[in-house]
């Protein structure tokens, strides 16, 4: 193990974290909730794409399409289902709700799949690259550029086009939005619905990565990619491709110095020291409270 | 109003005219007669063998679920924040108070057999065991509390979960970098005596309840109260919200370690598997179904819960992804849990019955007796001012009520 090979390791995982965070960091910044069921849609992404190609024998192109369809889909469902009911309610009563479809979709995927880890079929036969006889895995550059391209492609949608002036206009004052004629229940969906199918891009990467699926699966890695959009600063897309890639380096260099059992306590010390020096995260702005 | 009510108040009695009321110390005493023989009942019923020993297995558990539920309600209903990590200082006070114990038990000249039979010395071991697991986790609640509490909702939620992780990772492996055996590792701890049985279990609930009790319903608990209902308010009147909300997440940290203590004796086992995210949402899916800020809610629903899958065990398998439909729509129909934050109290009860049914807010007040009094003295002169006076006074002493209950 080279260092060349931790570095991509750190850049591969970092990637997925990075997009599991932008669809936290989205859903954060348009209604405030910290969406917990975002890790176990990933978990829903990567059982459709087991069924798709293991039990179906379908082609591994439909099982991306259907992978990442169906995350959105069931992102905009969650939020028609759960969330919508509850846009004017504490903000404890969401964030309880959100715990509640969490725990929903893991132990209904433990009552439909089992407790066993379900292998996911490579999607594609790739070989191994080699660079100056350094050997690089083809299926992390495969996630590195996807997750650049899709990072360029949000901030594109959320920068330029008029749905994402809606979206930023909704997490600034969905009153006011309101009032200005943008039809505020359909932007959150909308934003459901591309957090979603960025976690279903995640979905597909991360059965790449470990070929297998577990109800189970979305809890660490949902959580560590919310860890990932607070240290980059939620709500800011830049931020939480820092924070991704921050995360996956930390964890891959602390399980590359033999500390591997040690590094889920890692992330969570990172995130510790990173909210009681600056509670808002790396690129986050100060918030002031108004009374 | 009528006149009979009125000739009442000038009779003289305080604060509200004709109204029964009973003292603090007949009120504790109903309350310890009832406690004694709950206690007595349960006891006589185990030792003649009505209840069968798995099943005071079941009703421990429901005491230890009780202590859990009701210390998560006081970070989560009284001060508001949403901590997730209560299964981390359950695990430190279960740890803590098993180790103690097992280390202790030579010098104290204490054997597993002791805690059945219930010597002195056991019974010292015991409540010295689950008081260093209670401090031991409150320590942990002050070291999480003090960055954790500068932080609101969901940050506070975020690192409270990295907390509960981080205590568990370092359960499973502190013997490695320790060098010697503590903890027992992933594995666990195995032989820890079984110092935990229905009389101690039942003493420490009865003691954990009264205790929180008492303080929130004292200064410091209107304080914590006042943090919940608005931060910045309670703050410009001069309650230090740093100060009450440590207090708060310690003690509610501190009653867990004692849970976990209790825990530890009753299963035989730690594994520090056991103490992940999943049990942190099970003890909060208690509290928000009993209602949030409810201490009867809470017991309720810890009970009711703890005994359901014992019951159900045929459809276990569905028995979680039914808590997280419930617990969806309770959040959408009734997001202030079933019993919200009404409180049963034997001692209203009575009260209730020696008044013939009617509340304290049936009678009349004094201040409203005196200004009608007044007012009718001086009817010719203000009508007006009569008319406002006769409305707004008791209106103001019923929402005075009102608030004192919540």
């Amino acid at each position: 193990m080279t260092f060349l090979t931790q570095v991509l390791n750190g850049l591969q995982l970092g990637s997925i974290y990075a997009l599991v965070a932008l669809g936290y960091t989205m859903v954060y910044g348009i209604i405030l909730l910290l969406n917990f069921a975002h890790g176990d849609i990933i978990m829903v992404g990567a059982y459709i794409s087991w069924i798709v190609m293991s039990q179906l024998g379908l082609s591994p192109a439909l099982a991306i399409v259907l992978s990442i369809v169906g995350c959105a889909g069931l992102g905009v469902l969650i939020d028609k289902v759960a969330y919508q009911p509850l846009r004017e309610a504490p903000r404890m009563s969401l964030l309880i709700t959100a715990i509640g479809v969490s725990y929903f979709l893991e132990n209904g995927a433990q009552l439909v799949f089992g407790a066993d880890a379900k292998v996911v079929p490579e999607y594609f036969d790739l070989p191994n690259l080699s660079v100056g006889g350094v050997g690089l895995s083809a299926n992390a550059i495969i996630t590195i550029v996807v997750t650049a391209v899709s990072t360029v492609l949000l901030t594109i949608l959320v920068q330029k086009t008029k749905l994402g002036k809606a979206m930023r206009a909704v997490s600034e004052d969905m009153g006011a939005a309101r009032l200005m004629g943008i039809n505020v229940n359909n932007t959150i969906s909308f934003t459901f619905a591309v957090g979603s199918a960025l976690a279903g891009i995640g979905a597909v990467l991360y059965s790449m990565a470990y070929s297998q699926a577990t109800p189970t699966m979305g809890i660490m890695l949902g959580t560590k990619a919310f860890v990932a959009a607070v240290l980059g600063g939620i709500g800011s897309i830049p931020g939480a491709v820092i924070g991704g890639l921050l995360v996956g380096f930390a964890e891959v260099f602390v399980s590359a110095i033999g500390l591997s059992v040690w590094q889920d306590a890692v992330v969570f010390l990172l995130l510790i020291i990173v909210l009681v020096v600056r509670p808002t995260g790396i690129l986050g702005r100060p918030m002031t409270e108004k009374v | 109003m009528t006149a009979s009510k009125a000739t009442a108040t000038q009779a003289g009695t305080p604060a509200v005219s004709g109204y029964r009321s009973l003292s603090m110390p007949m009120r504790y005493l109903i309350n310890a007669v009832l406690v004694v023989i709950f206690l007595v009942v349960g006891e006589l019923m185990i030792d003649g063998g009505v209840v069968s020993r798995y099943q005071t297995g079941v009703i421990e558990q429901i005491g230890i679920y009780i202590i859990l539920a009701v210390s998560l309600n006081i970070a989560t209903g009284y001060l508001g924040q949403l901590p997730l990590g209560h299964a981390g200082f359950m695990s430190v006070g279960g740890y803590s108070c098993a180790i103690f114990i097992m280390r202790m038990m030579d010098t104290m000249g204490v054997t597993a057999r002791d805690f059945a039979t219930g010597t002195p010395a056991a019974a010292g071991l015991f409540v010295l065991g689950i008081i260093f697991g209670g401090f031991c986790a409150a320590i942990c609640g002050l070291i999480i509390g003090v960055p954790a509490l500068r932080l609101k909702g969901d940050y506070l939620a975020i690192i409270t979960l990295g907390f509960a992780e981080i205590i568990r990772v370092v359960m499973q492996n502190i013997d490695g970098v320790l060098g010697f055996t503590l903890t027992g590792g992933a594995k666990g701890l195995t032989g820890i005596p079984g110092y935990t049985n229905f009389l101690n279990t039942f003493i420490v609930v009865v003691i954990s309840l009264f205790l929180i009790h008492t303080m929130m319903k004292s200064r410091h608990g209107r304080a914590i109260l006042s943090i919940r209902d608005n931060e910045i308010a309670a703050e410009s009147c001069g309650v230090s919200t740093t100060y009450y909300k440590t207090l708060a997440f310690v003690a509610s940290a501190f009653f867990a370690g004692v849970a976990g203590g209790l825990y530890a004796g009753c299963i035989g086992v730690m594994a520090p598997a056991k103490f992940g995210f999943m049990k942190s949402i099970e003890i909060l899916v208690m509290v928000v179904l009993g209602g949030m800020g409810s201490m009867l809610g809470s017991v309720i629903s810890a009970t009711v819960l703890t005994i359901l899958p014992e019951v159900l065990r045929a459809v276990s398998d569905y028995r979680m992804v039914v808590y997280a439909v419930v617990l969806i729509l309770v959040m959408i129909f009734r997001p202030e849990g079933l019993l919200g934050d009404y409180d049963f109290s034997t001692s209203r009860l009575i009260e209730r019955i020696i008044n013939h049914g009617k509340r304290p807010e049936d009678f009349v007040p004094v201040a409203a007796a005196a200004v009608e009094g007044a007012a009718s003295d001086a009817k010719a002169a203000a009508p007006t001012a009569t008319t406002g006076g006769q409305t707004e006074t008791p209106g103001k002493e019923s929402g005075k009520e009102a608030h004192t209950h919540e």
